[in-house]
């Protein structure tokens, strides 16, 4: 074992941190958060805003969030703005320390929110470079530490990045699913629109939980819905027994084919029922899993809130909020299945329908937070199809 | 859709002079809106009046109309050209107004003119501030209380609704001009009734003060299948009730939650959806209070604008061309990302960098102005910087103003020491300039921490947003670490202050120790910075456009990655000339850019450097690549010793850029990086006064007689051996600051103890001053060998005295004789054989009884470089650029020169100057030998009286051809009175005089009212000019006595719009102007067909 050429292994004076690549690479860092060590696959963000939704995304679980946007922390941490209350992601890279807080809804500086939270961060790292390496070398295993009192054992963490297994194969939405089933409770609904009064309650959704961000049950409340979120282990039968006039089927992390091993069954199961389905980025996948479409590991995947997506059916484009690593193979399509959305980026799958059956999902974030709300629209959509069907 | 087929002819509006609130951003919109809808095989017929532009270049449009932007012009264009569709969008407030006002008489209908980028309706219920605040309340989004108001009777009703302190918003008019925030009941008044006379509506808008709360931008497009994308948000760092135009600023906005900034970029699309914005580039206004995060909408402008140029050249998304693209029928999903090369343009482009600007103020030209900042905008250019932080970027900022600064300089606060006991400050003091919105006030916030005032103390104050304080305060307290401990000598702590954005020269400043020495250091240290990308993606996707900036990144360890990439071509630097300011404006930006348009042409790669975000030449495609950098010798040097590393740096070219590279000359030279063009040799000859005085006499030329003073006595001595009026002025001068005429011992003595700080390292220039000479401009190109081009010969239509910037002047000249052109021209040749010109020179010569003086000589391109080009057809800038490689201008075939080209010219072409007084209450509008104008125009006929006529319009100047004239003359210009009033009666002119002049007329036969002097009494003659009962006045003036006298007349002159004149060739020059628009109107003609034959 060696490390790469031109990177220097011997810890500076000031290095608090570090941040270890399963290829060698070795970054000085300060730490920052809370000290301790993290290993998971190494992704990059491209948002300029909303740093507590994304460290709050279940979705990130495994991961290590390298920020490209350099200044973190500016806003520091308030109560409302949590996507989950316990953040899934591994740690997080700063090009930057974590700044001062400096806005009216701050409670808490980002620094001591994530020391709270037991979460490991590195800073001065040049996240650029970083970001490049991962563009052209792909996403890789890596490990961030934050150690103050003793000296950094390169080798010990090298080994520890080297023989993580890495996110194919692994079902991490089980570790971020919730234990019971429960009913959403909507007075923590919208902050979006600072405390406007929900409507009245006019349907029941169930939504099945594989990391989903608090941000689709809002949007769902927040246009009259009773909302049901049961774990990821849920059955056909469970879902049944609570009568809901639609399915929801949430984001979240891993690979969609092991989580499917146990969803796809299920998934398919409702989808023949009649009932509406609506899935969102892992929900997306393995609903088309159950429709006998195939998913892949993507080189380097979506994460950032500017991406465009073409609305095929409206022509419409979206500016869309994306976090994914896995994605729905085009070629691998039945012909019931329709493509609805389009990545302007890469042309890759962002959106699915069925023909026959008020059946529909996309691999983007319409909940967006953080990200722009150009695609709520999918959320008023979803409950036509519940409104037309009965 | 792909392009609409039903158009053909597209007419393009551009914004005319360079003017506070409308400066060179324009060029760059309106250039990139020609590129891109030629692209597309329009046909492109362009009107402006400003010659300094790119976009009016002969090669740009298929017609370039370089005419006054007026209805009545524009509408004999249309007539000639009869376009399809018409673009309003580009060209500022003055395009939109004047279209709109074509649209409202019909002409638009008449002749079958559709307006594309913005309908007629949406800028009316844009700009017409109570449609527009109905128009949000409609879809929710709250305005601050207002109330319109169109008459004064009905303030004292605004006031009860609004409170004080109130905004006044005039309706449309440019940055906000003659509105304000008053504080009290009398200020209140008397800005609405100054408001209700600017707005060319009559109305203003009274309105609640949300002074202090946050102030935001969101720069919006949108197409016509309603997608809509935000390309940068803007955060000012001044709270609102500084014009945005004059705040600090930064991209993207740092302050806001996720939350906030979605529901702001929500409001803004709702905005332009509403406003009815089909296509295009927008921005809207935002202001936060932030204590509670309400939010409120400000306005909108229909357009793109100045801040939508910074949000161009802030995220590398080309927003006029994209815009314009959008009018002619195309999606933003059928467009390309250029940056990226592999996306479209429909995406939200993202920055992983910092990017602030800064403004440039020149209170300095204007006394008798307070230096504050207020809801009209003041400020004459800015800078923009990136550093991958906020305090790198600020500090990069800081140094690109060329004021001086190397950093967060301290700054002296008149009285906020203590008395008594130097380490205490004065509280209320400190609180005071704290208070006071002013241009220094960032340096002001540093001070305050120096002297120990607390951060919250600060932010109660300034209502700076704490996260911008705390920032300051972190450069403050590192400084103070560096004074204390030295400078450190390791890697990893010094880059750490690199990173932080210090300059070398400001820790040499800190650590008291030589620019130089840290610089070694560095190089010992292997200590560079890096340059990254701006990619509109932050790295998500490989960028193929190298728009670059520097920054310190990594450490010793992980040395940070340089994404430069130099090519292995011979490659030629272009030093751009920093932010526009009075004196060095957008007529260099031309300048180098053509050098990179015919450099490129040749076959080299062109590099440029500049801060300027208004400019064409920081445009990613206008040369190969672009740093985006401060101009000082650091960050110069730097790039040119990353670029030598591969292909062949053939050198440095400084001659285009006014006065900033050239003085980098010595700087670069000590580096050994060559310099393209006449050398830093002859530049200091020519610089040098007594060189320069040494090989006139050497060459037997004249100069008025001068000498130099290093105190106050010698001056008094000198200037008695001189004789008396003396032009004095500061050893080193740019745009005449501080220049003047003194009469007497008295104000000569006055100007040494107020103006200027004379010493032996600074001495004062004296020169004796010819009276009533004939100012004289000559540009000419020089070949290595010393073959020669006079490229134009400029008469001055005032006299000699009044800076040559601020003076109309004549191509060819209308009063020279043959003789005298031969000698200036024998002499201009010679002086530049001696200097080894190699590219531009520029001199100035006085003519005088038949004698020809030499006031100063510039290697370098002057100001009146394009404007020449564009008289004469020749391309000289572009020419100079490929001398400068070692071309010679026989390979041009130029013919031989002025001489032989001009009497065969059939028209004529004027260079009006146009002025800024409005902006500064309280300034004498008196012209001198200090520069205080902002742009010029250009009129083009085939007479002199036309030429002059349109150049006046286009300044704004409206020559009335019958009416009443007002004439005050000073005794020395009352014989030649006598021959002008008499012309003036032969035109139905009534001719109203003040004691004195009326005497001298009446005793010459000439039929004169008396009216009285200001001093008389009333009514005199500013009530008359008050009650439109003048229409036009001449008033000559010497000596500070009847200056002061007569300034009330010249600032009524100003406010109420009346044409004036304060010297005699002025005036004789206007009569001409009528005598010609009585002979026959304006005729418009393209500058193509002047070239044709």
């Amino acid at each position: 074992m060696t490390a790469y050429s031109g990177y220097d292994w011997k810890q500076p004076e000031w290095a608090t941190g570090a941040l270890i690549l399963a290829n060698g690479k070795i970054f000085w860092a300060k730490g920052a958060g809370s000290e301790g060590i993290a290993v998971g696959e190494v992704c990059f963000n491209t948002s300029m805003t909303g740093y507590q939704e994304i460290i709050t995304d279940p979705s990130y679980a495994g991961q290590i969030i390298t920020f490209t946007f350099p200044h973190i922390g500016n806003v520091g941490a308030n109560p409302e703005d949590y996507e989950s209350t316990t953040p899934s992601t591994r740690g997080c890279i700063f090009r930057s320390p974590i700044t001062k807080p400096a806005n009216w809804r701050s409670t808490s500086s980002l620094d001591l929110w994530l020391k709270n939270r037991s979460l490991v961060a590195v800073s001065d790292v040049d996240t650029r470079q970083l970001t490049n390496e991962i563009r052209t070398g792909g996403t890789q295993t890596g490990v961030i530490v934050h150690q103050s009192q003793k000296p950094i054992d390169v080798d010990e963490l090298l080994q520890t990045a080297q023989s993580w297994p890495g996110l194919v194969g692994m079902d991490l939405a089980k570790e971020v699913t919730c234990k019971n089933t429960y009913v959403w409770n909507s007075d923590e609904a919208s902050t979006e629109k600072y405390c406007e009064q929900l409507p009245p309650i006019k349907h029941h959704i169930v939504a099945v939980d594989y990391g989903a961000k608090q941000n689709i049950l809002r949007c769902f409340a927040n246009l009259g819905c009773r909302i049901t979120v049961l774990p990821a282990s849920a059955t056909s039968a469970e879902i049944f027994s609570h009568t809901p006039d639609g399915v929801f089927l949430s984001n979240g992390p891993g690979d969609p084919a092991s989580t499917g091993i146990y969803a796809v069954p299920m998934i398919k199961e409702v989808i023949s029922s009649g009932l509406p389905v609506f899935g969102i980025c892992l929900g997306h996948q393995m609903m088309a899993l159950a429709l006998g479409a195939k998913t892949e590991k993507m080189h380097h995947g979506h994460h950032g809130a500017n991406h465009p997506v073409k609305n095929i059916v409206t022509g419409r484009v979206e500016i869309t909020s994306q976090n994914h690593g896995f994605v729905v193979a085009s070629e691998s399509l039945p012909t019931d299945l329709m493509v609805t959305h389009r990545s302007l980026f890469d042309n890759s799958l962002e959106g699915l329908r069925l023909k026959d059956k008020p059946v529909f999902s996309v691999q983007y974030h319409p909940e967006s937070s953080p990200g722009p709300h150009d695609s709520r629209y999918l959320f008023e959509l979803f409950l036509e199809m519940i409104d037309s069907k009965e | 859709m792909p392009r609409r087929n039903d158009i053909n002819t597209i007419m393009i509006v551009g914004a005319g002079p360079i003017v506070i609130g409308q400066a060179c951003e324009f060029d760059y919109s309106g250039t990139q809106a020609i590129k891109a809808l030629r692209e597309e095989n329009y046909r492109i017929v362009l009107v402006n009046s400003n010659p300094a532009t790119i976009m009016t270049d002969p090669t740009m449009a298929d017609r370039t109309y370089i005419e006054p932007i007026t209805p009545e012009i524009v509408e004999k264009i249309l007539e000639l050209e009869r376009p399809e569709a018409i673009l309003p969008t580009m060209g500022g407030q003055t395009a939109l107004n004047t279209c709109l006002s074509l649209e409202r008489t019909g002409v638009l209908e008449r002749l079958n003119v559709e307006m594309i980028g913005a309908k007629a309706k949406v800028i009316d219920k844009a700009e017409d501030r109570l449609q527009f605040r109905e128009a949000m309340s409609e879809i929710g989004l709250e305005s601050p209380s207002s109330l319109l108001i169109k008459d004064i009777a009905d303030a004292e009703q605004g006031l009860k609704k609004v409170g004080l302190p109130a905004i006044i918003r005039p309706s449309f008019t440019l940055a906000g001009t003659g509105g304000g925030i008053a504080y009290n009941r009398e200020e209140y008044f008397e800005i609405v009734k100054g408001g209700l006379a600017a707005s060319p509506a009559s109305e203003v808008l009274v309105e609640e003060s949300v002074l202090g709360w946050k102030e935001y931008e969101m720069e919006v497009v949108r197409d016509y299948k309603d997608n809509c994308i935000i390309i940068c948000s803007i955060e000012n760092i001044d709270p609102m009730g500084v014009h945005t135009g004059d705040s600090v600023t930064v991209a993207p906005a740092l302050t806001l939650t996720d939350k906030e900034y979605q529901l702001m970029r929500s409001a803004s699309i709702a905005c332009l959806r509403k406003i009815g914005v089909d296509t295009g580039g927008s921005n809207v206004q935002f202001a936060i209070n932030p204590k509670n995060g309400r939010m409120v909408v400000i306005e909108m402008n229909p357009r793109v604008s100045r801040s939508s140029a910074l949000a161009s050249k802030a995220t590398g998304f080309p927003i006029a061309k994209i815009a314009a693209k959008l009018a002619v029928g195309y999606t933003l999903d059928e467009l390309d990302n250029d940056i990226t090369g592999v996306t479209p343009a429909s995406f939200e482009p993202t920055l992983d960098y910092v990017v602030t600007k800064i403004p440039r103020f020149t209170f300095e030209k204007f006394p008798g102005t307070e230096a504050s900042l207020t809801t009209s905008m003041k400020s004459v250019g800015e800078v923009m910087a990136i550093g991958r932080t906020f305090s790198e970027s600020l500090q990069k900022a800081m140094r690109s103003l060329e004021t001086g600064l190397t950093g967060l300089n301290e700054i002296e606060i008149p009285g906020a020491f203590n008395k008594e006991n130097k380490t205490l400050y004065e509280p209320d003091v400190l609180r005071a300039a704290l208070g006071r919105p002013s241009p220094d006030r960032l340096l002001i916030i540093a001070q305050a921490r120096r002297l120990g005032m607390s951060l919250s103390e600060i932010e109660r104050v300034t209502r700076y947003d704490k996260w911008f304080l705390e920032q300051i305060d972190n450069i403050v307290q590192t400084e103070n670490q560096v004074i204390a401990n030295g400078l450190p000598n390791s890697y990893d702590e010094l880059i750490s202050l690199k990173k932080m954005g210090f300059s070398d020269a400001r820790l040499a400043e800190l650590s008291k120790v030589s620019e130089k020495s840290i610089t070694e250091l560095r190089r010992s240290l292997s200590l560079n910075p890096v340059y990254k990308r701006v990619d509109t993606c932050a790295a998500e996707f490989s960028s193929q456009t190298p728009y670059l900036y520097s920054t310190y990144e990594g450490n010793y360890s992980n040395p940070g990655e340089c994404e430069s990439k130099p090519n292995n071509n011979k490659k030629i630097i272009i030093l751009g000339g920093g932010p526009n300011r009075i004196g060095q404006g957008i007529e260099f930006d031309y300048c180098c850019v053509h050098a990179a348009f015919s450099l490129s042409e040749a076959g080299y790669e062109t590099i440029m450097i500049n801060c300027n975000p208004e400019t064409v030449s920081t445009d990613y495609d206008t040369s190969d690549r672009l740093y985006f950098e401060p101009l000082s010798g650091e960050d110069v040097i730097e790039i040119c010793k990353l670029e030598e590393t591969r292909g062949e740096l053939l050198g440095v070219i400084l001659q285009l850029g006014g006065q900033t590279p050239l003085n980098l000359a010595k700087a670069l030279e000590a580096q050994n990086i060559p310099i393209l063009g006449t050398s830093s040799e002859s530049i200091d000859l020519s610089e040098d006064r007594k060189k320069f005085q040494k090989l006139l006499q050497k060459l037997n030329f004249l100069q008025p007689e001068n000498g130099i003073a290093a105190s106050k006595e010698e001056a008094i001595s000198v200037a008695e051996d001189l004789s008396y009026p003396i032009l004095i002025r500061p050893s080193y001068v740019l745009g005449g600051r501080a220049m003047e005429i003194v009469h007497d011992i008295e104000s000569l003595e006055k100007y040494i103890s107020e103006a200027v700080n004379v010493s032996g390292e600074s001495p004062v220039l004296l020169d004796s001053f010819l009276q009533e000479a004939t100012e004289v401009d000559v540009d000419m190109l020089c070949d290595k060998e010393g073959d020669i081009y006079i490229a134009g010969i400029m008469e001055h239509i005032e006299e000699a005295g009044i800076h040559s910037g601020d003076s109309a002047c004549a191509l060819p000249p209308f009063s020279l004789s043959d003789a005298i052109l031969d000698k200036i021209q024998k002499q201009a040749s010679e002086l530049a054989r001696a200097l080894k010109v190699v590219g531009l020179m520029n001199i100035q010569f006085a003519i005088k009884s038949d004698e020809v003086y030499f006031i100063e000589a510039n290697p370098r391109a002057s100001r009146t470089v394009p404007f020449v080009a564009k008289a004469t057809g020749v391309p000289i800038a572009k020419i100079a650029a490929r001398l400068m490689t070692g071309e010679l201008l026989s390979e041009f075939k130029l013919g031989e020169g002025f001489l032989k080209t001009a009497p065969k010219q059939n028209h004529i072409a004027v260079k009006e100057a146009v002025f800024p007084f409005t902006r500064f209450p309280g300034v004498d509008t008196i012209l001198g030998p200090e520069m205080k104008s902002t742009g010029e125009v250009m009129g083009l006929d085939v007479d002199f009286g036309h030429a002059f006529a349109k150049s006046q319009i286009a300044g704004g100047n409206h020559v009335p051809v019958t009416g009443n004239v007002f004439i005050s003359v000073k005794n020395g210009d009352k014989d030649q009175t006598t021959e002008l009033a008499r012309r003036l009666l032969e035109m139905n002119f009534n001719i109203l005089a003040t004691r004195g002049t009326a005497d001298y007329l009446t005793k010459h036969g000439i039929k004169v009212m008396t009216i009285n002097k200001v001093l008389e009494g009333r009514p005199h003659v500013v009530d008359a000019m008050t009650n439109n009962e003048i229409d036009l006045v001449i008033n000559t003036t010497e000596g500070s006595q009847s200056i002061s006298d007569s300034y009330s007349l010249r600032r009524t002159a100003l406010t109420q719009g009346i044409p004036y004149y304060t010297t005699i060739a002025g005036a004789r020059a206007a009569l001409m102007v009528i005598e010609s628009l009585n002979r026959r109107g304006l005729d418009v003609a393209p500058l193509q067909s002047y070239f044709n034959n």
